[in-house]
């Protein structure tokens, strides 16, 4: 319970907290007493990184997402209708899906639980109930893609030292996810729906470029040029959304403590790098810590992990994998 | 977002030009400036989704909605998922998405009669069946409860046939790309309108094309649509009759009947330029 209201904290935009003593499992205190002798070898870390290199899971994570995005472009454009619709509503082999936010902003700017919609948010609903909620942000999300690519060339430019690296609030989230849900109740339109990359890339894939494009342009330069990964981090009420179903999913990652050498590569190569913290030298409560609700189960720790100290894991059938 | 670390002299005194190294900021002015950036953040986010809602809220450009959309377009809007299933299932591709500056609403389905009318080819209103939110109603169940706009005609004094004018070739020319479902050439599939050439002695395109009075005359000839005599109009909509024009004198003319549904089949066949017919959207059969 302690740790799912911490999940959910961090999700809103809290600090991870410190453990305490008392929090720290026997077991972990043992392994963190008998590390804090160890120093870490940079060189030996750094060969290892060089040795591992490997990026299974960003691969199968991309060809993912291509095949579920192209899988609507295909659908429409060759009339084979497996995926008809775009992101925030579509029939799959005949099956009613909504995404769920988009269905939020929807019933709370018409003020009416539309019965129809409703089958549709309760289908992916279980859906990322099973896949980890904020799964959809990186293994779905079109947005998801351009911004690491962006984000690939925001590291080179913070690397050389041509721009600075600038953070925000991480509640500043939250503020949107409620400014917006009040917007939709007291403009009756979905506002957020105008401005979301998610939605206008999903249509723009599917039905054709437009000038909603130049709003996606603009916030990927803003994300090159100011702030790493902003739209995701800071910003989409989706991502919360998502990030709530995520916090009862059983598919998430799992740190464990034994075999890891805290060099912290994978809070580098991490979207929400807070998620991590109990990779930090002495921060694990217990020989293993799954991994807060907020991340996207996008895979790109585990790929950097030389020491396999992260994993996938879906609670309960850990025997089976 | 206007503030940049390397442009202002620091708390400590440090001139700028030198920011990066052994600067002592103390932590409290350090989240000062980040909650200063996101409330500037927020502001600019929010600002710019206002601002992209202007355009629909201001109605720069209304348009025709899909069959069957709720009639205040306040509650269409608001209950389009904007996901575009109507756009996939039309047969003769009527629906488009607006884009952010069209004002139609970023992603809202609409439908530009001109360039294709709905025909109601799918005979079951396919649009409606595909909508998962209901912002095309399922309680329209047949093009006669259609209310999509009043057709009216506009430009009387540009019509073929109030000015007692045949029509010979193609409608709108051979470079048209509208599609229009002509039972009597292929029951199933909608083809271009210029692949037909029309002879006539006084221009009735749009009665011709009317998709009510092609269903009304079905009925009357015994076969009714999908053979379901619920699918035949109670009401007529587009007629050609005798009137008076403007000088007193008797024309034949195109005359918008009770049971119009505002589908814009005559706008899009009306061969003059611009269309002698159109379809009024602040209209619909039942506020006239």
């Amino acid at each position: 319970m302690k740790l799912f209201i911490e999940h959910l904290m961090q999700l809103l935009g809290r600090a991870p907290s410190r453990p305490s003593k008392e929090e720290i499992s026997d077991a972990a205190k043992k392994i963190h007493f008998y590390k804090k002798k160890e120093k870490l070898d940079m060189e030996e870390a750094r060969r290892l990184h060089e040795q591992h290199k490997s990026n299974k899971w960003r691969n199968r994570r991309w060809a993912t997402l291509l095949a579920v995005n192209l899988l609507f472009v295909v659908s429409y454009w060759l009339d084979i209708q497996m995926l008809e619709g775009a992101l925030t509503a579509s029939r799959f082999l005949g099956f009613h899906m909504a995404d769920l936010n988009s269905s939020l902003q929807v019933m709370l700017a018409f003020k009416q639980v539309l019965i129809n919609l409703l089958i549709g948010v309760v289908t992916v609903l279980i859906l990322w109930i099973l896949l980890g909620g904020r799964t959809f942000c990186s293994w779905v999300c079109p947005y998801h893609l351009v911004a690491e690519w962006a984000d690939m060339i925001h590291m080179k430019l913070v690397e050389k030292k041509i721009i600075k690296e600038h953070d925000f609030h991480r509640g500043v989230r939250t503020v949107f996810w409620v400014i917006f849900a009040l917007l939709a109740v007291v403009t009756g339109y979905t506002v957020f729906e105008t401005i979301s990359p998610t939605g206008i890339l999903s249509r723009a894939l599917i039905y054709g470029p437009g000038l909603a494009l130049v709003w996606v342009g603009a916030v990927l330069v803003f994300e090159i040029l100011y702030s790493r990964r902003a739209w995701c981090r800071y910003v989409c009420p989706i991502g919360l959304t998502y990030g709530v179903v995520g916090l009862v999913s059983p598919l998430r990652v799992v740190y464990d403590l034994k075999e890891c050498r805290h060099e912290g590569e994978c809070r580098k190569v991490c979207e929400v790098p807070h998620v991590l913290e109990p990779v930090i030298k002495g921060r694990a409560t217990d020989v293993t810590v799954p991994i807060g609700a907020d991340c996207t189960r996008c895979g790109l720790c585990i790929d950097a992990c030389p020491t396999s100290s992260l994993r996938y894991e879906f609670k309960g059938l850990n025997k089976f994998l | 977002m206007s503030e940049s670390d390397t442009t202002k002299s620091t708390p400590a005194g440090k001139p700028a030009g030198t920011p990066k190294k052994g600067r002592t900021n103390p932590r409290k002015e350090k989240e000062r400036r980040r909650f200063l950036r996101s409330v500037g953040l927020t502001a600019g986010v929010v600002g710019f989704s206002l601002a992209g809602l202007l355009p629909a809220m201001q109605r720069w450009q209304p348009r025709l909605r899909p069959p069957g959309a709720l009639s205040a377009e306040q509650e269409f809007l608001a209950s389009c998922i904007k996901c575009g299933q109507c756009v996939q299932v039309c047969p003769v591709y009527a629906i488009k998405l607006a884009d952010l500056l069209d004002g139609a609403g970023n992603g809202a389905p609409y439908i530009d009669a001109r360039m294709q009318a709905c025909d109601f080819s799918c005979d079951g209103l396919q649009c409606v069946l595909a909508c998962p939110t209901g912002a095309l109603s399922h309680d329209t169940d047949f093009p006669h409860q259609v209310r999509i706009g009043y057709a009216e005609l506009d430009r009387p004094d540009l019509c073929l046939a109030r000015k007692g004018q045949g029509f010979q070739g193609k409608v709108r020319g051979p470079e048209f790309d509208g599609l229009f479902r002509y039972n009597e050439i292929d029951r199933w599939n909608p083809i271009p309108v210029r692949d037909r050439d029309f002879d006539l002695e006084l221009c009735d395109l749009c009665v011709r094309h009317c998709p009510i009075e092609i269903r009304i005359a079905q009925c009357d000839a015994g076969n009714p649509p999908s053979g379901d005599v619920n699918q035949c109009p109670p009401k007529h909509a587009l007629t050609i009759e005798e009137v008076e024009d403007a000088s007193g004198k008797m024309v034949m003319s195109p005359v918008v009947q009770e049971g119009c549904v505002g589908c814009g089949a005559c706008e899009m066949v009306c061969p003059t330029e611009p269309a002698s017919i159109i379809v009024d959207m602040t209209k619909s059969a039942d506020t006239v």
